[in-house]
Formats: C-alpha cells, sequence, structure tokens
C-alpha cells in the first residue's frame, strides 16, 4: 500500500538548514496498523505528513497503492488527499461553526457528493464512533474524546485507503486514550490500513506493528502482539 | 462552481460567522450610505442655488439711477439722476439689435385692503414686459397689457399670497381692492418661484402710478431684456454700450462709480455657475473619497477575514479543498456579503435623502438626491473593487500549505 524509499527531508531555517529525515525506507501493506514510535522531534510528524502530501519531500521514492507520488500541484494534492488519506490530528482539527455531522460530511462535500447522501453517510459514521446522538452539537460541546472520535469519524466518511493519525491521544487522558484505540483497533478490523504516530509505549503495543525513529533514521522495525484496548476499557 | 450547494455552503457559512458577516456588511454599506447622502447633500446645495438665483429671467440688465460724485459738463456733483419716460423710448429706439424689451419699475409699500382684511404689500408699477423679466406665472385671470398702460386704468394684478391674506379661499377677480387709497379691479392672479416674498406683491400699469402720483413721469427702475442669441459676450458689449448711453444723455462723468449703476444678471449668472461647479467638484471629491474608504476597509476586513480563517482553510485543504475552492468560497461569500449590503446601504441613504425634502433647507440643502444611475454605479464599485481586494489575500491563502495552516495555533 505505501512504498517509500530513501526519503530525505530538512528544514531550511535562514542560513542552517536541519536534516530531519535522512534516507527513510518503509513499506507497508494494505491493511496493517503501524505504529511510528521516537522521542519528541525525531521526525514522526515530518514523515507522516509527507505521507500525507501535506508536505513534500526533498529527496526519494514515495508510491501510495501502486501511484508514484511525485511533483503534485496543490490541486492534484488535494484531490489525492481527499481520495486517498484520511486525517486525524492530536488537536482534532474540527472546525467549531459546524456541527459534529456537518464536520463529518466536509471531505465528502470535496467529492461534490449530493448533500442527502453526504448527510446520511456522515450519520453513519457518528453512529460507528458513538455519536450519532450529537450530530447536532457543536465541537466546543463535546468532551476531548467526543471531538477526536467526531474526527475519525470524518476521516473514515471519505473511505481513504490509508489513515493517518498523529498523536491522536496526545491530548486525552489515559482511559479516553484507550476508547480511541479501540475504535482504532476495530476500524483496522474492516481491514483499514492505519499509522498512528505516538510516543506513548502502551499506545505503540495497541498496533500491530512498530517501527521506531532516531535522528533520521529507522533504528527499529517490529511486528508486535496486539494488545487490545478493550481490555483496559 | 456556482451549483446550489456551493451556494449553501456559503450561506451556512454566512449565518454561522455573524460577527464576521456583520463587519464586513455594516463597512460596507455604511460606505454606500455616506457616499449618497454625501452626493445628494451636493445635489442640495445646488438646488439651494438654483432656487436662489434661477427664478429670474437671465437676459436682464437692471438700470439703478443714483447720486453723482463727480462734476461733469458744467454739471455740479451731488445731483440725483432720475428716469422719465422718455428715456424708456430712448433705450427703445438706440439699441434694436440688442433689446426685446424695457419695463419701468416704480417700487413702492402701500396698505392694500378688501373689506375687511388689510395688509401692506409691495406695489410695482410696471409695464406688461416685466412679466418676462420675473417670470412671472398667470395662475388666473391675465396680466397687464398695453391698453392698461395707454388707458392709465385702475387694474392690478396681485401675487398669489395676496390673495390668500385678503380673500381667503373665495375669488378675486373682478373684486375691487383699495391700493393705497384708490380702488383698483383685481385681473389676475400670478405665482412666483423666488418665494413668498415675491407672492406677496401687487402689481399696476406705472402710467396709473405717475397718474397717482401728481400726473409726473418719474420711473424709479429700468429693467432691459436683451435677446439670449447675443450670448455672454454680446451681453457685456451691450451693458457697456448702454452704460455709455446713459451717461451721455444724463451728463454722467464715465468715472462716477455712483451715478448710475446696471446689474447685469447674465454676469452674476456666470459667477454663479463657475461657483455651482466648484460645489459639484468638491462634492465629487468628498464622494471619491469615500467610495476609496470604503474599499480601504473591505480590503482590511478582507485581510482578516482570511488571517482568522487560515486554520479552517488548512483543514478544508487537508480534508481536500483545492486552492481554486478555497478561493471561490471566500470570494463568492465577500461578493455576496457587499452585494447585499452595498444595496441595502444604498436604499437606506435614497430613503433617507427623499424624507429629507426641504427639512434642511435652513442649511442650504434643497431636496437632496442622488440619481439612481451614480449610486448604483458606486455601488458596482465598491463590489468590485472589494472581490479584487478579497483576491489578494484569498489567493495567498489558498497557497499556504495544509501544514503551515494547520501548525498555526
Ligand atoms: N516547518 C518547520 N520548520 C523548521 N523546523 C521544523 C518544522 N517542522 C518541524 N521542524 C523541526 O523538525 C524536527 C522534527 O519535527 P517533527 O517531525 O514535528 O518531530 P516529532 O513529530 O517527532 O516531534 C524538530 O526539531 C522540529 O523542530
Ligand atoms: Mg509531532
Amino acid at each position: 500500500m505505501i512504498e517509500i524509499k530513501d526519503l530525505h527531508k530538512s528544514y531550511k531555517m535562514g542560513s542552517n538548514s536541519l536534516h530531519v529525515l535522512k534516507g527513510i525506507n518503509l513499506s507497508i501493506e494494505a491493511g496493517e496498523l503501524v505504529a511510528i514510535m521516537g522521542s519528541s522531534g525525531s521526525g514522526k510528524s515530518t514523515l507522516l505528513n509527507i505521507l500525507g502530501m501535506l508536505d513534500e519531500a526533498d529527496s526519494g521514492e514515495y508510491n501510495l497503492d501502486g501511484v508514484p507520488i511525485k511533483n503534485l500541484n496543490e490541486t492534484k494534492a488535494a484531490k489525492y488527499r481527499n481520495k486517498f488519506l484520511g486525517f486525524v490530528f492530536q488537536s482534532f482539527n474540527l472546525i467549531n461553526y459546524k456541527s459534529a455531522m456537518e464536520n463529518v460530511a466536509l471531505p465528502l462535500y470535496y467529492q461534490k457528493v449530493p448533500r442527502k447522501e453526504r448527510e446520511q453517510r456522515a450519520m453513519k459514521y457518528l453512529g460507528q464512533v458513538g455519536l450519532k446522538e450529537w450530530a447536532t452539537h457543536l465541537p466546543n460541546e463535546l468532551s476531548g474524546g467526543q471531538k477526536q472520535r467526531v474526527a475519525i469519524a470524518r476521516a473514515m466518511a471519505a473511505e481513504p485507503k490509508v489513515l493517518l493519525a498523529d498523536e491522536p491521544t496526545g491530548a486525552l487522558d489515559s482511559t479516553t486514550s484507550y476508547e480511541v484505540m479501540d475504535l482504532i483497533q476495530k476500524i483496522n478490523d474492516l481491514g483499514n490500513t492505519i499509522l498512528v504516530v505516538t510516543h506513548e509505549e502502551d499506545i505503540a503495543h495497541m498496533c500491530k506493528r512498530i517501527v521506531y525513529l532516531k535522528d533520521g533514521v529507522i533504528v527499529e522495525d517490529k511486528k508486535v502482539e496486539q494488545v487490545r484496548a478493550s481490555t483496559y476499557v | 462552481m456556482f451549483s446550489r450547494d456551493n451556494w449553501k455552503e456559503i450561506f451556512e457559512t454566512i449565518q454561522k460567522n455573524k460577527l464576521r458577516t456583520f463587519l464586513s456588511g455594516f463597512t460596507v454599506a455604511l460606505g454606500i450610505l455616506i457616499f449618497v447622502v454625501l452626493f445628494g447633500f451636493g445635489n442640495g446645495l445646488i438646488n439651494t442655488f438654483d432656487d436662489f438665483f434661477g427664478d429670474d429671467a437671465t437676459n436682464v440688465f437692471f438700470i439703478f439711477p443714483g447720486r453723482t460724485t463727480v462734476p461733469y459738463k458744467g454739471y455740479k456733483s451731488n445731483r440725483t439722476i432720475e428716469f422719465e419716460n422718455s428715456d424708456l423710448a430712448d433705450i427703445e429706439k438706440n439699441f434694436p439689435l440688442f433689446l426685446e424689451y424695457v419695463t419701468p419699475r416704480i417700487s413702492r409699500q402701500d396698505t392694500v385692503r378688501y373689506k375687511q382684511e388689510s395688509n401692506s404689500y409691495t406695489t410695482l408699477g410696471v409695464a406688461p414686459s416685466h412679466q418676462f423679466s420675473e417670470m412671472t406665472i398667470i395662475m388666473k385671470g391675465r396680466y397687464l397689457n398695453k391698453l392698461d398702460i395707454k388707458n392709465k386704468t385702475k387694474n392690478a394684478v396681485i401675487g398669489r399670497l395676496v390673495e390668500q391674506d385678503l380673500f381667503g379661499a373665495k375669488n378675486s377677480i373682478g373684486k375691487y381692492v383699495d391700493i393705497g387709497g384708490s380702488s383698483f379691479k383685481v385681473v389676475g392672479v400670478f405665482q412666483d418661484d423666488g418665494g413668498d416674498n415675491e407672492e406677496r406683491v401687487v402689481v399696476i400699469p406705472y402710467t396709473t402710478r405717475q397718474l397717482i402720483e401728481k400726473n409726473n413721469d418719474k420711473v424709479s427702475q429700468i429693467i432691459v431684456g436683451f435677446k439670449p442669441q447675443i450670448g455672454y459676450a454680446g451681453a457685456m458689449a451691450f451693458e457697456k454700450s448702454l452704460d455709455r448711453f446713459i451717461r451721455e444723455k444724463k451728463y454722467i462723468s464715465p468715472q462716477d462709480q455712483n451715478g448710475i449703476f446696471i446689474r447685469n444678471v447674465a454676469d452674476q449668472l456666470k459667477q454663479n455657475q463657475q461657483f455651482a461647479r466648484v460645489l459639484q467638484i468638491i462634492v465629487a471629491l468628498v464622494a471619491f473619497g469615500t467610495i476609496i474608504a470604503g474599499i480601504i476597509g473591505i480590503s482590511n476586513i478582507m485581510v482578516f477575514v482570511v488571517k482568522e480563517r487560515t486554520k479552517e482553510l488548512g483543514i478544508r485543504k487537508a480534508l481536500g479543498a483545492t486552492p481554486k475552492s478555497v478561493i471561490g468560497t471566500i470570494l463568492l461569500e465577500s461578493v455576496f456579503i457587499t452585494t447585499i449590503s452595498g444595496f441595502v446601504g444604498m436604499l437606506i441613504g435614497i430613503a433617507i435623502l427623499s424624507s429629507l425634502g426641504e427639512k434642511l433647507k435652513d442649511f442650504f440643502i434643497t431636496n437632496p438626491y442622488i440619481d439612481t444611475g451614480t449610486a448604483i454605479f458606486a455601488t458596482m464599485i465598491l463590489i468590485v473593487f472589494g472581490a479584487i481586494a478579497g483576491y489578494v489575500p484569498a489567493r495567498r491563502a489558498a497557497r499556504i500549505k495544509p501544514i503551515v495552516a494547520l501548525r498555526d495555533e
């Protein structure tokens, strides 16, 4: 599903340049649930943003479901993001003046799905994350865990090939974190490919594979026995 | 891009961001409103101006006799100049090329009485052509005619307000009024655009006035109407030769400032028109400034709006919004708001102007108005420039990478 070879990325700040990714090789199959681990500043978000076409690598190859991702203009990148990718952020990034349902329906608006169908599908995904009764509420009327579940529903609504989650539990307490991970595991059980960036060991062990980043390279890449989050809930 | 779904999305955004909508809408509405009102006031000033100077004929000279201050050709100074009937005839005879008519005017203040009602009015002894110099409009009956002059009849034409004062709602035609002790028959009632003062006037044959005053032939003032075709230059030339002619005839030194005086309305008119034009230019400049200020206002609001929405736009882009749709969302929203509020401001402005009418007459503003074309044009300008002003920040927002927008917390 995801194929990257010798990926480099550096940030230029004035005359200095910070080499963040120094040759990343990674291959992820469909249906995997991968955790990307590493200390703060190790480049996890940078990698995920490149995978999500929110940012561009300096060099290296990137294939997503057989499509080479290269020299994209903004319009094309937007279309690919819409078709291939779902995002979940640490800070939820819901649109504050739109209700839960409208937030979930938004990616479908950019797919030009008719309004009625958009709303039906949004309700279906809200149901899957257990927030059907909260459909008409604005984000600031929801708890942190609920917001993240809305964000997950929104990421899933467009039925993407890959779900990218950058510290999805970073802003949540541990009970709520496990609830969110439980949801992510269930979505993975349905066959969806998911990447989760985290720096917490227990969250990483709820995935099926852990990739360790350090100083811009992958230092370890191992399959793990998945810990089901439902045992904690 | 302009599908119904797009519009629905925009309406929702507008509805749910009331403060933002209100801010930009208010700025635009206020800008147009001020423009319309200012422009209307300018037109009101010009109206007042026209009212002051526009009710009398402009192809007219008024000749006033004075008192000499310079000795001339054996005559001592401090001599009172008087006009007589023969002067009227001489002027008529000597300037056939320029002249359209000539009329004397002998002005007196008289008590006019009808039954119990009486009042003091200006009484003018004039010739029939006086009707043209004052642009008097006959409401009923007739003006004075040649026979009145020739036969020194005791016929009078009274102003609309004189009739109202003395007769109330009753008809005055054919009734007899007492003017300064003599009985006159009312043959006509006139109105005049020059205001109340010009409608509280009684007009009688000048010959009758002379008859009453010991059958003299004195004329206190001469009004000369010239052919409009002679133009401004012709009028100035005519004035000069008329001045020379009268000085010659009355033995007044060419250097004497006070012997006679000619008031040339054409000259005044030209000055007035120049003044009105300057007024119009000032008003146009102020209005133009208002529009510029409005455009700057919208530009600032657009910059603010885009800044406020940076994160939201980043989220939308992460979810698949293309740069084109980002620009479209921002622009359509702003054009929609500016159009609606622009026209609302315009209509309120027009309503204010038309409700004012004559209420601001004390401030020299009469019937302020703006022609709809100008108002719509200004509104469109503001909308178009608002859109252009919005396009720049919108395009910049569309270019920001989504991660940059999302990082902004
Ligand atoms: N836009 C940027 N400009 C400059 N430096 C950046 C930028 N984004 C990230 N960095 C730097 O790159 C390094 C990796 O950042 P990041 O990928 O966010 O790390 P992580 O998510 O693992 O904490 C950090 O040192 C960070 O300061
Ligand atoms: Mg990070």
